[in-house]
């Protein structure tokens, strides 16, 4: 039995939103605890002032001098939880700078949370996985080379991907659509064993990560079963070829985006989630679909194209779709509808999430849809750097899978 | 006797004067120990299940956070139910405090709102601040009873 991961809960609403019993059970559910760091009326006068922050609201002021006492290291925690009212405006200044103080002045993993009352132990528990995953595992986490034969699978919400490596290098790979889960993994497997020219049964060591990673992972005897957010992290910054020093994942998925911001492999702050699919890869599918050209053409012909032309928001997906079929209907071309499509994913993701963390260079695109060149320039404009997009990129969760398995081997 | 709401609602201090003069707090423990032990399918383990923030919809609306709506589900049917209100403005932390701005600008908000005898004080900063606030406390309460 491991000690459970302490994890200190700054904040403000979810007692009275119905959901800390949720908050309480995904912790469990990963093997940790959530709990309040203790301070005296006196601690809470002075640092809340010395802070600074002129809040109004009386919890958002223990949350900060609870956020001080954690980074002064007067009460002990593993990991911090920060969690305010969706749709509250005074509580998404402070998430937002207790996050970054926090992440600025110890080392601390961190993630936030806006929750209503329909917040479920679920919707919470990569995040709390990922937490406690840094927290306890930061041996594993150091791993920098590849060692051995090892398979990395990533189960995907829209594709499965997997990936064979030896000696540090990638020797297959594999990708299909996920249909059903399991047949999809063992496809996927057989079709990087095939191009390695090795038999599943050589393999050392199998890393499972994404949706379907527990199911899967069981299924295969994985030796290591881990969310995508530290997974994807490891990966992007191996295929980079920066592993030391800052740097920031961006992974536009099919189903959800991440934004995580990484020092020396590891993940700090991040964010997961998106508000709608129109933030996400499905919009470009349905984008491409809707032009009547392949996913992988959707990319260099928005890169033909001006987004400027074409007014495009796609905040909600029914919303984006009508704004691109109207502007079809409206005479405007492919490469302008295309451009402007990619644009306005790049923008939600960069006004719903990356706003959330301290976007640092080398900017790392991964995933499916840092392959559309489109999307990539996009983003590149909006946040005015030059994206980095390693080889491989597609396949970053089963390359961080393989990666940190080998971590498995010796112990075999 | 009156029902007397009191804000803030957690302060010990303020709900034992009002009792203290026959009147009848309403008060933010007197709310909680209700909602914990009524037994019931729906009994939280701590004050609020997931169901009251849809309660709280009665005072706020769905675009308001479900933390200002799941305490106005606790302290909307006590304003309602009120005979007469006390708010003390810029309470210290220790008198009694109230986690969210917004709740507490909404719960004077329709306190006021009411047609209800409302004392309005601020907290004292002085010892003789401190014996007119009390003072005024006690001939809030006396008057009430003598109204009844």
């Amino acid at each position: 039995m491991t000690t459970p991961v302490r994890i200190a809960q700054l904040s403000c609403g979810p007692e009275y939103s119905g959901v800390q019993k949720e908050i309480d059970q995904a912790a469990k559910a990963v093997d940790a605890e959530i709990f309040y760091p203790d301070i005296s009326l006196a601690d809470i006068r002075r640092d809340f002032t010395a802070f600074g922050l002129d809040v109004r609201s009386p919890d958002l002021k223990l949350a900060i001098a609870r956020a001080k006492a954690l980074v002064e290291g007067r009460v002990e925690a593993d990991a911090v939880f920060i969690a305010t009212c969706f749709r509250c405006a005074e509580a998404a200044i402070v998430r937002n700078e207790l996050r970054r103080y926090i992440h600025e002045n110890s080392k601390l993993p961190v993630v936030s949370y806006s929750f209503t009352e329909r917040t479920t132990s679920g919707t919470l528990l990569t995040r709390m996985e990922a937490l406690t995953t840094i927290a306890r595992r930061r041996a594993l986490l150091a791993r920098e080379t590849q060692v051995g034969l090892t398979l990395g699978l990533d189960s995907g919400s829209s594709t499965t991907k997997a990936v064979v490596m030896r000696d540090n290098k990638i020797i297959g790979t594999g990708w299909l659509p996920t249909t059903d889960v399991l047949e999809s993994a063992n496809a996927t497997i057989q079709q990087a064993l095939d191009m390695a020219g090795v038999k599943r049964e050589e393999i050392q060591a199998v890393g499972t990560t994404g949706y379907g990673r527990f199911l899967v992972g069981e299924k295969i005897k994985a030796d290591l079963i881990q969310e995508e957010l530290t997974v994807n992290s490891k990966g992007a910054v191996f295929l980079a070829d920066c592993q030391h020093g800052p740097s920031t994942v961006i992974d536009i998925g099919g189903m959800d985006n991440k934004a995580i911001s990484v020092q020396d492999g590891i993940p700090g702050t991040f964010t997961m989630g998106g508000i709608c699919a129109g933030a996400s890869g499905r919009f470009l599918e349905m984008t491409a679909k809707r032009l009547g050209v392949d996913i992988t053409e959707l990319g260099p012909l928005a890169l033909k194209g001006m987004s400027k032309q074409v007014a495009m928001n796609s905040y909600c997906i029914v919303f984006g779709t009508q704004s691109l079929v109207n502007a079809l209907a409206a005479g405007s071309s492919k490469e302008d509808v295309a451009a402007a499509a990619c644009h306005s994913v790049a923008e939600q993701v960069f006004e719903q999430q990356l706003q959330e963390v301290d976007i640092r260079e080398p900017v790392i695109m991964v995933g499916g849809t840092s392959l559309i060149k489109g999307l990539v320039f996009a983003m590149g404009e909006l946040l005015q750097v030059e994206i980095v997009v390693p080889p491989y990129s597609q396949y970053i969760g089963a390359v961080g899978s393989a990666l940190l398995s080998s971590g498995f081997i010796r112990e075999k | 006797m009156a029902k007397v709401f009191i804000y803030p609602a957690t302060s010990l201090i303020l709900s034992d004067l009002v009792a203290r003069f026959g009147h009848t707090p309403l008060s933010a423990a007197q709310s909680i120990r209700e909602h914990i032990q009524t037994a019931g399918l729906e009994s939280p383990p701590l004050q609020i299940s997931p169901e009251d923030p849809k309660k709280g919809l009665k005072y706020a609306a769905v675009e308001v956070p479900s933390g200002v709506r799941g305490r106005m589900s606790l302290y909307g049917p006590m304003i309602e139910d009120a005979e007469a209100g006390i708010i003390i403005h810029d309470a210290d932390l220790a008198f009694g405090c109230m986690g969210c701005a917004r709740t507490n600008e909404l719960i004077i908000f329709l306190l006021k709102k009411r047609d209800i005898p409302v004392l309005e004080l601020n907290y004292p900063k002085t010892d003789a601040e401190g014996a007119e606030f009390v003072a005024a406390i006690r001939d809030f309460l006396v008057g009430l009873g003598r109204e009844k």
